[in-house]
């Protein structure tokens, strides 16, 4: 076996662990902390793949940003553990069968993908090859989410003044 | 198992390459303690660690010993397992990060295999760096929160806030450098400072041509000080108001590993510094004739250290310090001689000035929590919001444009 299959095991389990032990944990630090790990895991098959900059950005922004407000949230409201309920019904008639559903369909499309020509190909510095597709292609899509960003930003500030 | 091995020689490379940096590091870390509790107390008219040890020399082996046997308390209602996790996560996070600091352009066989001084070469290691940063919050606010006691809670949640405002202006007031450099590669970056402005001034990011980076330094250094939770913004320990804020109920070793998490941090943040804006292991001379002896600066400072250890050990008032002194002073002059061989001497000026530098930074670091009070927690964020990420946002414009103008 090769070092990066070994890796890509290591890391897959570590991903689908994490993701198990979210669900299951009946507290929500512990569940956040599941989540990180899950983040990392992808982080990590993001490098074998030879996305270095995706890798450091999911790292960034998911595990280092996004995730520290869902721990700090979490501490601010003290929030302890979760009492278990019953299943909900919907979830057992419903939820099992869609979730296989879309497995399958997962399935499908991934192995209908292999051999596609991605848009950015692993050169030696993707990063630089990254941006100018990010800044000359597709500079209108990108200029358009950060403004979509910007409004989130201002919509989140009115509500915490009305608040106050 | 051993398959793997024979077919990948690199990662043993590596791992020899680890655990040499480690046992420097760890030794490094332990001094710098020592380091800055002699300094601050110079600053403060007091004579600091003087008891263990010829100069308190052996204070950081006293410590290590003490922490390694002092009662491990773990509070009652504490969350065990994130207890325990917070200590570890800062510590190796710490550690990994001095991983991708490159000390030096000088390359070495080892094994058949060329490598460098320096652990990992990353195409994304300032990136690499600044993920390693975030994930760093979670030691703290994790320690806070699992301890299960006020003060450090509300100290996990002054810190997580102070990191994450921090963290901001500290990956904006890099982006200048990065436009200068082209490049992530800490080894490129440094590359891309060298040569000279009107065959005096070392084009480091500093001092570069179209637009010096010294608005980029400040916003940096400034963030990088709250960002590892130093004087005069280590609000999260503020003792005055939370005891000993997010590491209040840790004792023993676990308390050792915020400890030297933070040193390592301290480390870490001085290398970047020397990296981004002094220009690494670049020296600070031209390479010209008149100035050829410069080649046996680290031989001269070694000597002369060398010299007054000798000289201060046999005056020295305990036995202890009229042996050990002096052979110290021994090993620096060997260093010295060392470093003065021909092939020796092309090695160690790399590591030399960027040790040098390093060295400096951490003397800023100490100099500045022997100086200045603490700020209040407005302050704080005030400082951080309202100051530091315009000031490198501008910093970012004025770079770009000024590139822009002086191409054309």
């Amino acid at each position: 076996m090769s070092l990066e299959l070994v890796l890509f095991f290591v890391l897959a389990a570590m991903a689908v662990g994490g993701a198990v032990s979210l669900i299951l944990q009946r507290h929500p630090i512990h569940s956040a902390l599941s989540l990180i790990v899950v983040m990392v895991a992808l982080a990590g098959l993001y490098l074998l793949l030879g996305a270095e900059f995706i890798a450091a950005v999911q790292i960034i922004v998911y595990a280092g940003a996004i995730m520290v407000l869902f721990v700090f949230v979490i501490m601010l409201l003290n929030a302890g553990v979760e009492a278990r309920t019953n299943v909900s019904r919907m979830a057992r008639y419903v939820g099992l069968p869609l979730g296989f559903f879309l497995t399958v369909e997962l399935a499908y499309w991934i192995a209908g993908a292999a051999g596609r020509q991605a848009p950015v190909s692993a050169g030696p510095t993707p990063t630089r090859e990254l941006a100018r597709m990010l800044f000359r292609e597709f500079v209108f899509p990108f200029e358009l989410t950060s403004i979509l960003i910007l409004i989130a930003i201002l919509g989140a500030v009115v509500l915490a003044k009305k608040e106050a | 198992m051993s398959n793997l091995v024979a077919q990948h020689p690199v990662l043993v490379v590596a791992v020899i390459k680890i655990a040499v940096l480690m046992f420097l590091l760890l030794t490094a870390l332990a001094y710098l303690t020592w380091f800055e509790r002699k300094v601050v107390a110079h600053i403060q008219s007091r004579w600091g660690p003087y008891r263990a040890g010829p100069h308190g020399l052996l204070q950081p082996l006293a410590d290590g010993l003490k922490f390694l046997f002092k009662e491990d308390v773990t509070p009652s209602g504490a969350d065990r397992f994130v207890y325990y996790l917070a200590p570890f996560l800062t510590l190796s996070l710490s550690l990994t990060a001095i991983a991708l600091i490159p000390f030096g352009p000088g390359e070495f066989k080892l094994f058949g295999q060329r490598t460098s001084l320096g652990i990992a070469n990353l195409n994304i290691g300032l990136l690499f760096l600044f993920a390693i940063t975030s994930l760093g919050v979670y030691g703290v606010a994790l320690a806070g929160w699992s301890s299960n006691s006020k003060y450090p809670l509300l100290g996990g949640l002054r810190s997580s806030a102070q990191m994450v405002s921090y963290e901001l202006a500290l990956t904006m007031s890099v982006v200048g450098v990065l436009l200068l450099a082209g490049s992530f590669n800490l080894r490129e970056i440094i590359a891309a400072q060298q040569g000279f402005l009107w065959g005096w001034l070392p084009r480091w990011n500093i001092f570069a041509s179209p637009m010096p980076q010294v608005i980029g330094f400040f916003c940096f250094f400034t963030a990088a000080i709250a960002e590892t939770n130093r004087l005069p913004f280590d609000l999260p320990e503020a003792e005055g108001e939370l005891v000993a804020g997010f590491h209040t109920e840790y004792a023993s070793f676990k308390f050792a590993m915020f400890f030297m998490g933070e040193y390592a941090s301290m480390i870490t943040v001085s290398c970047l510094a020397t990296i981004l804006f002094f220009g690494g292991w670049l020296s600070p001379f031209p390479q010209i004739a008149a100035l050829a002896w410069m080649r046996y600066l680290p031989t001269a400072l070694l000597a002369a250290g060398s010299a007054w250890l000798v000289w201060d050990g046999i005056r020295y008032e305990t036995l202890l310090g009229k042996i050990v002194l002096p052979v110290l002073g021994v090993v620096l002059a060997g260093l010295a001689v060392l470093v003065a061989l021909p092939g020796a001497n092309d090695f160690a000026q790399g590591p030399f000035w960027f040790l040098g530098k390093v060295f400096i930074f951490l003397f800023i670091y100490v100099w500045v929590r022997g100086t200045l009070p603490r700020f209040r927690y407005d302050q704080l964020m005030a400082v951080g919001w309202k100051l530091l990420l315009p000031a490198s946002l501008a910093n970012i414009v004025l770079t770009s444009f000024a590139m822009v103008v002086g191409k054309r």
